[in-house]
């Protein structure tokens, strides 16, 4: 792994998901969180997720780190399968891939000070040496954009939001992971922090030559860091391609309203009235067939009685519906 | 616009005492807005957007201290007796927050909640207000409402409990509606649903709109007239096309630079704006913008710039360096 640049691609995915599944049990009834999902992230690339609250990406996230155990399907990380995996051989493993959630001050323990929270994966990972530990957080807190000799000492709450993810994210590199997953990295922060975030995120990436999986609900945020995006329904992927190709042409019905739904800020821009139509079922009862034809302007018979699987119908574009939006090879 | 505006807000500041000394919330902000039309308060989290709107509704914490007048129909909301302003929030005053569940109550059903609110205002009978009930549930597009008066706030997700929220605010007919960020927690296919709501709504109604948001993009569309706040004050107000063609304020220019944008290449670097807004208990001598903007010079580190009228009477901004003024123009 390099420290001045992306590594060179290997045609070996890094992360391999395979018809996942993930399901738990509330009140005695099953929510379908993920139901059967497959993708792949290359190294160095950033794979967007992006779908409604609810939708199951949250939980995939979590599925690959084994932080949820999935029911069945296999994760497979540099070739080997994390769901075999147990105990010590499981946190050798997870020093390799990081997590960073939404909520940056919930996710810093507010009795600590900065500089332990940062060192304690490093503590965790065996490195004995406090000297080679505070060397290590200084220089993490450095790339992150923060004075180490301000930061170190002080507690959470005196951070803002902004200030509170660069140190989530500081955290996150410390142990140099090969893979990031950022869930929601940037939903609770303001505009002008945001884009101050996402520009960190894009810098750690080329710097320390990470590949991520970038989940999020907002479409503009994933399409300006990521490589190629899968959108997520209801447990299931209904389309993955390179973002340029799935905004320019998408060809889900449901990845055309998510972006007919983001608010353009140009006044000549007229919202399209009503482009959605009623809210996502419940995952506790996900529809027979395409689960997003209860949605969906183009849906008949088949849609109910066949589940639509992944298919190409551009070079690298896969869509799992009946009544794609382009028609296929 | 000859006729005279339905809210005018003058000269209201909001001061906090905390620990850590006085927080100006709001620092003397005049606004207007007319029967029937939009205005879109647009500003991020700490900016006084929120205060200045339960400063409007007299819902401010009970240690703030408010000056100013707030004239509402002809009446000065500031000196209003609390029974009197009681009668007016709710009835021709409405509120919509960004999150339903805080304005609905958890352990009342959503008939108990809509029939007291229109018994008490409207002092219908009981069947009359259950029948009207059920009306307005079906007029934010609530399937089955009859079965939905039922039902308690939690068995319903939070784009039909925000539904709900905005027709026990729409139920009295209100002439003004606030909108404090009333699609901030909803996903953005529901967002676009609840904010054509309330446009239909408000058209329907002839109601007047104040649409408090932190996203140029919910406004751009929306909003007849913008007002841009930064640390408590009005920094741009501009009518909505004048401002998104022309804006003045280096601050209204970065906040909409910094949104990705649908339409360009991933990889694209966002331009940021650096650092981040004042702290609000240390009031600052120059503009609280001076220290991010790139345009900042001597004269803004010392003075703060008043909103001033450009090209137009009603496109007003704060600042002693704007960008894009036409020559001559500045009043």
């Amino acid at each position: 792994m390099t420290m001045d640049g992306r590594p060179s691609p290997t045609r070996d995915p890094l992360l391999k998901v395979e018809n996942l599944v993930v399901e738990y049990s509330v009140g005695g009834r099953t929510v379908h969180a993920v139901s059967g999902v497959s993708l792949e992230v290359a190294r160095g690339e950033t794979l967007g997720l992006v779908g409604e609250s609810g939708c199951g990406k949250s939980t995939l996230g979590r599925a690959v780190l084994q932080l949820r155990r999935a029911q069945s399907g296999q994760v497979l990380f540099d070739g080997e399968d994390l769901t075999a995996m147990q105990g010590e051989t499981l946190r050798k493993m997870r020093r390799r891939v990081q997590l960073i959630f939404q909520d940056p001050i919930a996710s810093l323990n507010p009795r600590r000070r900065i500089g332990d929270i940062i060192a304690e994966p490093l503590v965790i990972a065996g490195v004995d040496d406090p000297k080679e530990r505070e060397r290590l957080v200084h220089e993490v807190l450095t790339a992150v954009g923060l004075d180490p000799s301000l930061v170190m000492g002080r507690l959470p709450h005196e951070f803002s939001g902004g200030q509170c993810q660069r140190i989530c994210i500081a955290r996150a590199l410390v142990l140099n992971p090969e893979f990031i997953i950022c869930d929601e990295p940037v939903s609770a922060l303001d505009v002008s922090i945001r884009a101050q975030i996402l520009n960190l995120l894009e810098d750690m990436k080329s710097r320390f030559g990470l590949t991520l999986l970038f989940i999020a609900h907002d479409l503009a945020v994933v399409k300006a860091v990521s490589d190629r995006v899968a959108v997520m329904y209801l447990g299931r992927l209904c389309e993955v391609g390179p973002s340029e190709q799935v905004f320019a042409h998408p060809a889900h019905p449901y990845t055309a309203l998510l972006i007919e739904a983001i608010p353009v800020p140009d006044p000549d821009v007229r919202p399209a009235e009503s482009v959605a139509v009623g809210e996502p079922p419940s995952p506790l009862a996900p529809p027979s067939g395409c689960r997003f034809r209860t949605r969906c302007p183009r849906a008949d018979r088949r849609c109910s009685e066949e589940m639509p699987e992944l298919r190409e119908v551009a070079p690298k574009q896969f869509v799992a519906c009946h009544h794609p939006l382009i028609a296929g090879a | 616009m000859t006729e005279p505006a339905l809210l005018s807000v003058e000269a209201v500041a909001v001061d906090l005492p905390t620990p850590r000394g006085n927080l100006r919330a709001v620092d003397r902000v005049d606004l207007s807005i007319g029967a029937g039309r939009t205005l879109g308060i647009v500003g991020e989290s700490g900016c006084g957007k929120t205060m200045l709107s339960r400063a409007i509704l007299q819902l401010l914490p009970k240690k703030a201290k408010l000056s100013g007048r707030v004239m509402f129909d002809g009446q000065d909301l500031v000196r209003l007796d609390p029974e009197a302003l009681r009668k007016l929030r709710g009835r021709s005053l409405a509120v919509v927050f960004q999150d339903p569940m805080t304005s609905l109550n958890p352990v009342l059903t959503i008939g108990t909640q809509l029939i007291e609110t229109l018994q008490e205002h409207l002092e219908l009978d009981g069947p009359a207000a259950r029948i009207r009930s059920a009306e307005l549930l079906a007029a934010v597009g609530i399937p089955a409402p009859e079965q939905r008066l039922a039902q308690y706030p939690h068995q319903l997700s939070g784009g039909m409990r925000q539904r709900v929220a905005i027709a026990v605010a729409l139920s009295c007919e209100p002439k003004l509606l606030i909108a404090d960020e009333p699609t901030t927690a909803l996903d953005v296919t529901i967002q676009a649903q609840i904010l054509d709501l309330l446009a239909r709504e408000q058209r329907r109604r002839h109601m007047a709109m104040i649409l408090i948001t932190h996203d140029l993009g919910v406004v751009a569309g929306r909003a007849d007239e913008v007002a841009v706040m930064y640390a408590g004050r009005v920094v741009e107000q501009a009518p909505t096309s004048a401002l998104f063609k022309n804006m003045h304020m280096p601050y209204t220019e970065a906040l909409l630079a910094a949104i990705p944008k649908i339409d360009a290449a991933p990889h694209t670097p966002l331009p940021a704006i650096s650092g981040r807004p004042p702290d609000p208990t240390r009031p600052m001598e120059g503009c609280s913008f001076s220290p991010r903007c790139r345009h900042a010079a001597g004269q803004c580190y010392r003075e703060k710039p008043a909103l001033v009228a450009a090209e137009t009477l009603d496109h007003r901004f704060a600042c002693f360096h704007p960008i894009q003024l036409a020559a001559g123009a500045c009043a």
